[in-house]
């Protein structure tokens, strides 16, 4: 009866994989990938919609190998330790909703929570102002779940029909292998300049998907999971995870000269403002951009990072909310709302109504006891 | 009296919620948690044994049965 839950479950599995990660995050900037980017959900996925032609933003468009390799990560994880369930139904088209308005919020911030972590362990101190609303935001999502938030109950299915989300990804894989010929009247695009352009080595990229998508998948790691337990109940269990990502990922950049502290760069020859890497200083843009996607994080009870990782387990919800980011990268470039853009405003107050909205439309009667 | 809190394919953090209320107005004995993924057997579990609760696990039929003790 008793069982032992494993190193995996333990508080110093959950610090091991948060320092691994960070260490591989920085590591993957120092082979390409675009700076205080090592692993980001939402730019990942963003560059991916734009591969696709969902949105024309040609600086940012790339089929990033990371995100179908986390995927097949945590799919290998939850096959060898017989957690690959099929289970779907619980309010989809809601969850939907939450993803593409979780992507509007992160890309006006520009970055889902780890590439939060990222830039301030990179000493772009935005990410503080960032991460402020991030907090405000889960803060909310934690007063509806207290007052009987739910989306209700998901259903197990047929786990053979769920084969169909790691061969979704593979599938993913093999085109980023192959890469077939892209530009105007071509399959796929692919950026010539810009964060769209860097990139690590593919079999680099791959190999670093697999090893954090199985040991994130082992320790269930989540960065909204690990504010929202602390607001909720004093649990610093998968906060120590997301505090060791940020301290070893500053460690690391420390060595290797990527740490470069301060709102901007200075000024360049010219005397104009220098940002940092992929990011703006627009303080209410950055603060309410992450409010926006920290509530909707925690309305859908995961982060990117983790939504990704359930996919992989066979969570067809966790699916419907990864397909909700690509549609809300596409909203969010289409209609020029990303970062500091004109829109960002309006999208992002339309998004903080409608996530209300949905909250406290979701309120069952009796709460959640 | 065991007291059974059914907390199938709920999200994060639900499964927690639930058993947290009803440990909240418990001063001991057993209380059964369904849950329907090992996340949810992680939570649950740790949560309670932060409380001062024992916990065990047994998977029954695609689902897991916690039994919690103090």
């Amino acid at each position: 009866m008793k069982q032992k839950l494993g190193f995996f479950a333990s508080r110093w599995g959950i610090i091991v994989v948060g320092a691994l990660i960070g260490i591989i995050a920085v590591y993957l900037q120092k082979m390409g990938n675009p700076a205080n980017m090592g692993i980001c959900m939402a730019c990942f996925l963003r560059d991916i919609a734009g591969a696709m032609g969902l949105h024309r933003a040609v600086v940012v468009q790339y089929l990033r190998p990371e995100i179908p390799a986390l995927l097949l990560g945590a799919f290998i994880a939850a096959v060898s330790f017989g957690e690959f369930r099929f289970r779907t139904g619980s309010a989809p088209i809601i969850r939907f909703a939450l993803g593409m308005f979780a992507m509007i919020g992160a890309l006006i911030f520009l970055g889902c929570p780890w590439r939060a972590l990222l830039r301030l362990a990179g000493g772009d101190w935005n990410a503080i102002v960032g991460i402020a609303g991030l907090i405000t935001g889960i803060f909310i999502g934690v007063l509806f779940l207290k007052n009987g938030y739910s989306l209700g109950r998901s259903r197990h299915e047929n786990t053979r029909l769920a084969w169909l989300i790691p061969l979704a990804a593979a599938c993913l894989v093999i085109l980023v292998i192959f890469y077939p010929s892209f530009g105007e009247n071509m399959a796929l695009f692919r950026s010539v300049a810009g964060p769209g352009s860097m990139a690590a080595p593919i079999a680099v990229s791959l190999g670093a998907g697999l090893i954090i998508g199985f040991i994130a998948q082992r320790t269930r790691f989540c960065t909204m999971g690990a504010i929202r337990d602390v607001i909720l109940m004093n649990d610093w269990h998968l906060a120590s995870g997301i505090i060791a990502l940020v301290v070893a990922a500053f460690g690391a950049n420390l060595l290797l000269g990527q740490f470069h502290p301060g709102f901007t760069l200075g000024l360049d020859e010219t005397g104009k403002l220098i940002n940092q890497p992929a990011a703006h200083t627009v303080w209410h843009l950055n603060f309410g951009g992450m409010i926006l996607a920290g509530l909707s994080f925690a309305l859908a009870g995961g982060c990117p990072g983790r939504q990704i990782f359930l996919t992989g387990e066979g969570d067809g919800d966790a699916g419907v909310f990864v397909l909700g980011m690509l549609t809300g990268a596409a909203v969010s470039h289409n209609f020029n709302a990303a970062g500091a853009a004109p829109f960002a405003v309006w999208a992002m107050g339309i998004g903080i109504v409608l996530v209300l909205l949905i909250g406290f439309l979701s309120i069952e009667k009796g709460g959640n006891a | 009296m065991t007291k059974t809190i059914d907390a199938r394919g709920l999200s994060c953090p639900q499964p927690v919620i639930m058993t947290r209320d009803v440990i909240k107005d418990a001063k001991g004995g057993r209380i059964t948690v369904l849950v329907d993924t090992m996340t949810q057997v992680y939570n649950v579990s740790r949560s309670a044994e932060k409380l001062g609760w024992t916990a065990g696990h047994e998977e029954k039929d695609d689902q897991f049965v916690i039994t919690l003790e103090k």
